[in-house]
């Protein structure tokens, strides 16, 4: 049987990020047909496909043969997103394709400016067709982002939520601006926005969220709709017991580890991302000097005879290693975005601890209580009193209750007895539930995590690579013409 | 024709377009020819007869232009190496002395081979009296006594090193030249001894000094020339924009060192960090300490591409910003005295000459600079490429990716 050629997939669309999904496609029939890497001979579509695909994610994909594995490797990320299959996934395409800028009234009355991201959603099939139905898109801003987030970490306090790209651009080196309405700003959020969607709608359990689904299609209403859902109500408890300080008399070590963990990574993917912007600036400093060679060596040729020609060649030549230097910190860029998605993870993974142990607190309170109260009952049952009350002191100054009283206070006891036997019922399942679910989503999480931070090393390394091989380029050139000086 | 009685006598003035006085040191004026440049060709023969034209076998600018001839068919017949800085300590001082060997085939030389050991002080000499004895040829610059802006230390190995090469530079550039490689002191800087350098300095100014002065005179008087040829100010206006040139590159690529050096400070606090995170993983932590690695080592490749700089084109480019600073001195003074045609030949053939050097000794350093930038990326490039292949093997190997 005639093996079927690899669908030649249009590198034309209107939205830059569609080609996510083409390419996913691409590299999962070359997977699957068990090309070599070596052989990953591409039609010239595709690698025109392959070449915007590279530069919107800023990943760097090298012709080389030998490192043809490396189309695979950057794209694992989408890929695995793609194919872990949510059904979600399986039958619609989620990009962000665009961003806006808007002016409107605020909550105050007062003007202001904001930026709003178009959503599209287009069914899977149609995109690898080859046709272009009109996608069903919807425009939304940062803060619903916010409030979709916010409602997932309250509904599934359990799971480890995906983080949103930050709200204020820092780790910022100097020429990065750190200013939202910045057009490169923009992009990145763009790019993280979309990145967000397609974590939630590849989770097992997130991406059958109805009012995930609802976010992604319903432009108006979908406000009230969440609000309806009452979760601002548990959000705001919950936060309150967040904030309070509280201690578990049994923590569980599992739980207490991955903690630390968190900690740990946050600080140290922090020291990271601050190190790495400092340097970036000081390399920004080291090529730009550069650019005044080509200015003096432009103005010695013009006073030389023989030398000018060649002078005059290497001054371009250094013209460019000054240049080269943008697109270089531009990749660079997309590396410190990854890590920073960890960096916010860490956050949230931290979350998943806390509310453990909230949940944990709340047990053992319920548990506590219960003790007290069968402790209370057998007193006034057995007219001992063990246990120093208020109580047991006023009756003393003020005389026994009547057996009618006490028959009373015991009935209540016995109420709030059984009332506290099924809390602490309800408690403990609902916190073996948490661990149960909370287990499982950390499994997967680190697993997820080990995965694409190892990608993000590797993409940083075919960075270096790339940033290399131009500098042997320009000094080769410029070693050329200054021979010819 | 000098001063009181030494040498030369035989210059005939009989034919000179004006009558030369025996002693001349205490009159610049009115001279054709300088018969003193004369005294320090060694060929005797040369000044038989004649009068003294500039277009004359007989004038210095045939003569240099004899050694260029010669310069081009490619005899270098004398290679002097500078190495081997050792220190002396005395009672009074502590000194550095260097090897200097010489191997040369020139008849002047009573043997083929030489070493001596020599201070700087020595090459300061040396120096100043070839500028004194040819105040109109380009003298290369010597390294400066010491850098004041870094505080370098005087016994630094950096510095020591530094000074080495220039030093070798220098005396190679004299070597070069041929009028100054056949100069006496230089002979005598060479092949003496330490004792007999010592005396050989202490001489009293002697004729050679006397003559120094004489020529001293003249030379300022063609300084001063008021018609300068046309040739003449265009070198002017070229040393001065050359001046300006060379100086920038000066700048840029001190510049280029610092920000080099300040990229380096921050790198070298990335390898540490992702070693520290690697210490919190489990997976991770063998792909995060291998990057800890090659950060590390591109730290070091960077550290010596800095080095480089600094050692190898900084002092050349400095050099000639000290050249060029030379040149346009002896521009400055503004007498009116005549046109001292010869004098302006043998400025302009060794002018000529100066610049034939310059190029190639600026186009040797930048093409040295560019292979050493080349160098510097080739071994990042083989750093990571190999953290890549490890990645890779290790991939396989845990049987996580399917390569086929």
């Amino acid at each position: 049987m005639e093996k079927k050629p690899p669908k030649k997939l249009q590198a034309k669309h209107k939205s830059p990020r569609s080609i996510n999904f083409k390419v996913i496609k691409l590299c999962s029939n070359h997977s699957r047909n068990k090309l070599k890497p070596e052989a990953l001979i591409l039609a010239k579509s595709e690698e025109q496909l392959l070449s915007a695909y590279g530069k919107t994610n800023g990943c760097v994909l090298t012709r080389d043969a030998g490192l043809g594995i490396e189309y695979c490797d950057s794209l694992d990320q989408n890929l695995q997103m793609v194919e872990k299959g949510t059904s979600l996934l399986k039958k619609m395409e989620i990009s962000v394709a665009e961003a806006e800028k808007r002016t409107g009234k605020n909550a105050v009355n007062m003007q202001e400016t904001y930026t709003v991201y178009l959503i599209e959603m287009r069914p899977v099939d149609a995109a690898s067709e080859g046709t272009n139905p009109v996608p069903d898109s919807l425009w939304r801003r940062y803060s619903e982002f916010e409030l979709l987030r916010n409602y997932l970490l309250v509904t599934y306090p359990f799971l480890v939520v995906p983080p949103l790209p930050e709200k204020r651009a820092e780790f910022v080196w100097h020429k990065l601006s750190a200013d939202n309405m910045d057009p490169d700003f923009v992009e990145r959020r763009r790019v993280g926005l979309e990145n967000f969607l397609l974590r939630v709608a590849s989770h097992p359990d997130l991406s059958t969220d109805k009012i995930f689904y609802s976010f992604l299609t319903e432009e108006n209403g979908w406000k009230e709709t969440v609000f309806e859902t009452g979760f601002q109500a548990k959000a705001d408890s919950r936060l309150k017991a967040l904030n309070a300080t509280f201690r578990v008399k049994n923590p569980d070590k599992r739980f207490a580890e991955m903690k630390h963990y968190g900690d740990e990574l946050q600080s140290v993917i922090s020291q990271l991302l601050r190190v790495r912007a400092r340097a970036a600036d000081r390399l920004y400093g080291v090529y730009k000097v550069h650019g005044n060679y080509g200015r003096v060596f432009s103005e010695w040729s013009a006073i030389e005879k023989e030398m000018g020609d060649g002078l005059q060649s290497a001054g371009h030549h250094m013209d460019a290693y000054a240049a080269s230097v943008d697109d270089i910190l531009e990749e660079e860029e997309h590396y410190a975005d990854q890590m920073k998605e960890y960096l916010f993870y860490a956050d949230a993974l931290r979350a998943v601890c806390r509310k453990h142990e909230l949940t944990q607190y709340e047990l053992e309170m319920a548990a506590q209580d219960l003790t007290s109260k069968k402790q209370q009952r057998e007193e006034l049952a057995t007219g001992t009193i063990r246990t120093f009350s208020l109580k047991g002191v006023t009756s003393k100054l003020f005389g026994q209750e009547t057996p009618e009283q006490r028959e009373a206070k015991l009935k209540m006891l016995e109420t709030q007895i059984e009332e506290g036997e099924e809390l602490v019922k309800e408690r403990n399942a609902e916190c073996e539930e948490f661990v149960k679910s909370a287990w499982v989503d950390i499994e997967r999480f680190k697993e997820q995590k080990d995965h694409d931070l190892r990608e993000a090393l590797i993409s940083y390394a075919i960075m270096q690579i790339s940033m290399c091989k131009k500098g042997i380029q320009v000094w080769n050139n410029a070693k050329e013409c200054f021979s010819k000086m | 024709m000098m001063s009181g009685s030494v040498v030369d006598n035989t210059v005939s003035s009989g034919n000179s377009s004006a009558a030369i006085p025996t002693d001349i040191s205490g009159q610049i004026l009115d001279l054709d020819e300088d018969d003193d440049l004369e005294v320090f060709s060694k060929d005797t023969t040369l000044t038989d007869g004649s009068s003294f034209n500039a277009s004359m076998q007989t004038s210095p600018a045939s003569m240099i232009n004899q050694y260029k001839f010669e310069e081009d068919a490619d005899t270098k017949d004398i290679f002097v190496t500078v190495d081997n800085p050792e220190s002396h300590v005395t009672a009074i001082e502590t000194y550095i002395t260097y090897r200097v060997m010489t191997k040369t085939t020139r008849s002047e030389f009573d043997s083929s081979e030489f070493e001596v050991r020599r201070r700087y002080q020595d090459f300061l000499w040396l120096k100043g009296r070839l500028e004194e004895a040819h105040p109109t040829l380009i003298a290369h610059p010597l390294p400066e006594k010491f850098v004041v802006k870094g505080m370098v230390e005087r016994f630094n190995e950096d510095f020591i090193e530094t000074r080495r090469r220039a030093l070798h530079r220098f005396l190679n550039k004299i070597a070069e030249h041929p009028i100054f490689s056949s100069s006496e002191d230089f002979k005598i800087f060479l092949t003496a001894a330490s004792g007999e350098l010592t005396s050989h300095k202490k001489q009293g100014p002697g004729f050679l000094s006397r003559m120094g002065d004489t020529v001293k005179a003249v030379a300022a008087a063609v300084r001063g020339v008021r018609n300068r040829p046309q040739e003449f100010t265009e070198m002017q206006e070229y040393v001065e924009a050359f001046s300006q040139k060379i100086s920038s590159l000066d700048k840029v690529t001190q510049r280029i060192v610092r920000e080099q050096k300040e990229y380096l400070e921050e790198l070298k606090e990335c390898g540490p960090t992702y070693a520290l995170w690697s210490q919190s993983e489990e997976e991770l932590a063998e792909p995060l300490k291998n990057v800890a690695g090659c950060v590390d080592r591109c730290c070091k490749e960077t550290e010596e591409q800095v080095k480089n700089l600094s050692d190898h084109l900084i002092p050349v480019l400095h050099e000639y910003v000290l050249c060029a600073d030379t040149l346009k001195m002896r521009n400055d003074l503004d007498k009116a005295e005549d046109r001292l045609e010869w004098a302006n030949n043998a400025l302009k053939s060794d002018w000529t000459r100066w610049q034939k050097v310059m190029r190639t000794d600026l186009r040797s350093a930048f093409v040295d600079t560019a292979e050493r930038n080349v160098s510097y990326y080739e071994k990042c490039l083989a750093v990571w490429e190999s953290f890549l292949h490890s990645q890779r093997t290790d991939a396989e190997g845990n049987g996580k990716v399917d390569f086929s």
